[in-house]
């Protein structure tokens, strides 16, 4: 149980900080629906839907994602090079699985809560989605594997701005191709092969396809389930090497 | 002088570590008995801090041993953790949390069940004097408050030995004085600590030992009184009008018999740990 005392500390401070993050996260997601949803994408439409209904669970699943990679990439990497936190940590008795999975589900909890924030406001919009078990179940593994990438990310990277050159270079870029705002088909073959890989790419495709009342990707599925896995193991590893 | 334990808490054998081709501590071997208050001194980057982080498991020795309380610090790491507290040169307390709650995460890493965690907490809030500010964010507090704060958590899970790294640096003299009344207080209730400084009058006034490192290296050893005596109990101070001349002497009428002889402003006067600490530490780098 010794995650759990990782998993407090953090939830402490969650519930101290939580009108602020709410309010924070409600920025973004607006700015998105309202410049792709409402205004760009009125009266356009995708696959037979309309694209707001489209662009939903795309920007769920990137707000998934920035929301858990920097709840836990930017805490940790300051804690680890400038606050010093971390040492009370790697002093205790406790394992680095423990840890790690500590940090990874309290970021994962703070991803949870901003995509039912996003879901909220789609739903005022005007989107007609579902939302199942299924459909939680996705966006859990996709906030838990970006939280296991901050880990990994923050006990690697040694300064803040490399910090903030790695959501620039990487972050970034796949918050708009992976297929959140349009179809990764309409780019060049090469590029598209490249997208397919990534497993923001299947957290859209497997959030869309249940938003419509599909049944759940396999193969997405697993892709995410592989990718939280294999980056949960790399944070153990890259903890333990820094004791 | 209150009774030393024969335990040996901290045994420390040929410990190296090599950053490259730097050499941070080169073969320490250093003995710490149960109820004594250890200083180690030196310049910066003689190795002090380094020699603390291996003995608290936050760096792997390059070779050579260190034991605490007979287990190995790069073996039994659970069985050390439990042995030590540390309280780190730079304040690391958690700023989102109130004083209690960085206690209480504390206790709870170590694993003390619920009601013997609140009853500890509030037990050491009151022995560092800040049970009125138990439920205030940290980082509305001064360094002072900080500093014993972390002396509080350093203590929460009853450890064998203390482990301080310049544990007043950057106080103000009444607050320095808190801290050392503290570190008696512990000690005379038997807690061994071992802590670094390079302010000379701690040491001296603190600590039943002193060991002096320099480059890495354990170049003396002993209590202050006995390393005073290494260089001379007796000083004269020459002025030659551009910079002091030390000379150190047994005896008060040898220092007399010199000073005779000398030119200029003359101030003799007994040694203090400074004076072997410049004499020892200092010349190597002029000559």
């Amino acid at each position: 149980m010794d995650f759990y005392t990782v998993f407090w500390r953090e939830m402490v401070v969650f519930r101290r900080t939580f009108i602020k993050f709410f309010a924070s996260r409600l920025v973004s997601p607006l700015l998105y629906l309202v410049a792709f949803g409402w205004g760009l994408g009125r009266g356009l439409s995708m696959d037979g839907g309309s694209y707001l209904e489209f662009v939903v669970p795309g920007i769920v699943a990137l707000s998934a994602m920035n929301t858990s990679f920097n709840a836990v990439g930017v805490s940790l990497n300051m804690s680890r090079l400038y606050h010093k936190t971390l040492e009370e940590y790697l002093i205790a008795p406790i394992s680095a699985s423990a840890f790690v999975l500590g940090k990874v589900l309290a970021g994962t909890v703070r991803g949870l809560v901003a995509s039912l924030i996003i879901l909220g406001l789609a739903f005022l919009f005007g989107a007609h989605l579902v939302v199942n078990g299924w459909f939680l179940l996705v966006v859990f593994l996709t906030c838990f594997l970006f939280a296991a990438l901050g880990v990994v990310a923050a006990m690697t990277i040694n300064s803040h701005e490399d910090m903030a050159n790695f959501s620039t270079f990487v972050i970034l870029p796949m918050s708009f191709l992976c297929g959140t705002f349009f179809s990764p088909d309409r780019l060049p073959k090469a590029v598209a092969y490249i997208i397919e890989v990534l497993p923001l790419t299947h957290a859209s495709y497997a959030l869309r396809a249940l938003a419509r009342g599909g049944e759940v990707l396999p193969i997405s599925l697993a892709v995410l389930l592989g990718y939280a896995i294999a980056l949960f193991l790399a944070g153990v590893w890259v903890v333990k090497k820094v004791r | 002088m209150k009774f030393l334990g024969v335990n040996k808490l901290i045994e420390i054998r040929q410990l190296t570590k090599q950053y490259g081709h730097i050499v941070a501590v080169s073969d320490l071997d250093l003995e710490i008995k149960e109820g004594e208050i250890f200083a180690l001194l030196g310049p910066n980057g003689a190795g002090k801090t380094t020699t603390i982080r291996m003995l608290t498991m936050l760096t792997k020795p390059t070779s050579g041993t260190a034991l605490i309380n007979g287990y190995d610090v790069t073996r039994e790491l659970d069985k050390v953790k439990k042995e030590i507290g540390v309280v780190p040169q730079h304040m690391n307390l958690d700023q989102e949390l109130t004083a209690w709650e960085n206690l209480e995460l504390h206790g709870r890493l170590y694993k003390i069940p619920a009601t013997e965690r609140r009853k500890r907490i509030e037990e050491l809030l009151q022995y560092v004097e800040l049970e009125d500010r138990a439920r205030e964010l940290v980082s509305r507090f001064s360094g002072g408050m900080k500093r014993r704060l972390m002396i509080a958590r350093a203590l929460m899970h009853w450890p064998k030995v203390l482990f301080l790294d310049e544990p007043t640096v950057g106080l103000d003299p009444q607050t320095r004085r808190k801290i050392w009344d503290l570190i008696r207080r512990m000690n005379s209730e038997g807690m061994t600590v071992l802590l670094t400084t390079h302010y000379i009058e701690e040491a001296e006034i603190l600590c039943h030992r002193v060991g002096i490192m320099d480059k890495g290296k354990l170049i003396a050893l002993g209590t202050p009184g006995e390393l005073k005596k290494r260089v001379g109990e007796v000083v004269v101070e020459t002025f030659g009008g551009k910079d002091t001349g030390y000379k150190f002497f047994a005896t008060r009428e040898e220092a007399l018999a010199y000073a005779s002889q000398v030119d200029g402003d003359v101030l003799i006067r007994e040694s203090n740990l400074e004076d072997v600490f410049v004499e020892l530490t200092g010349r190597k780098v002029v000559d």
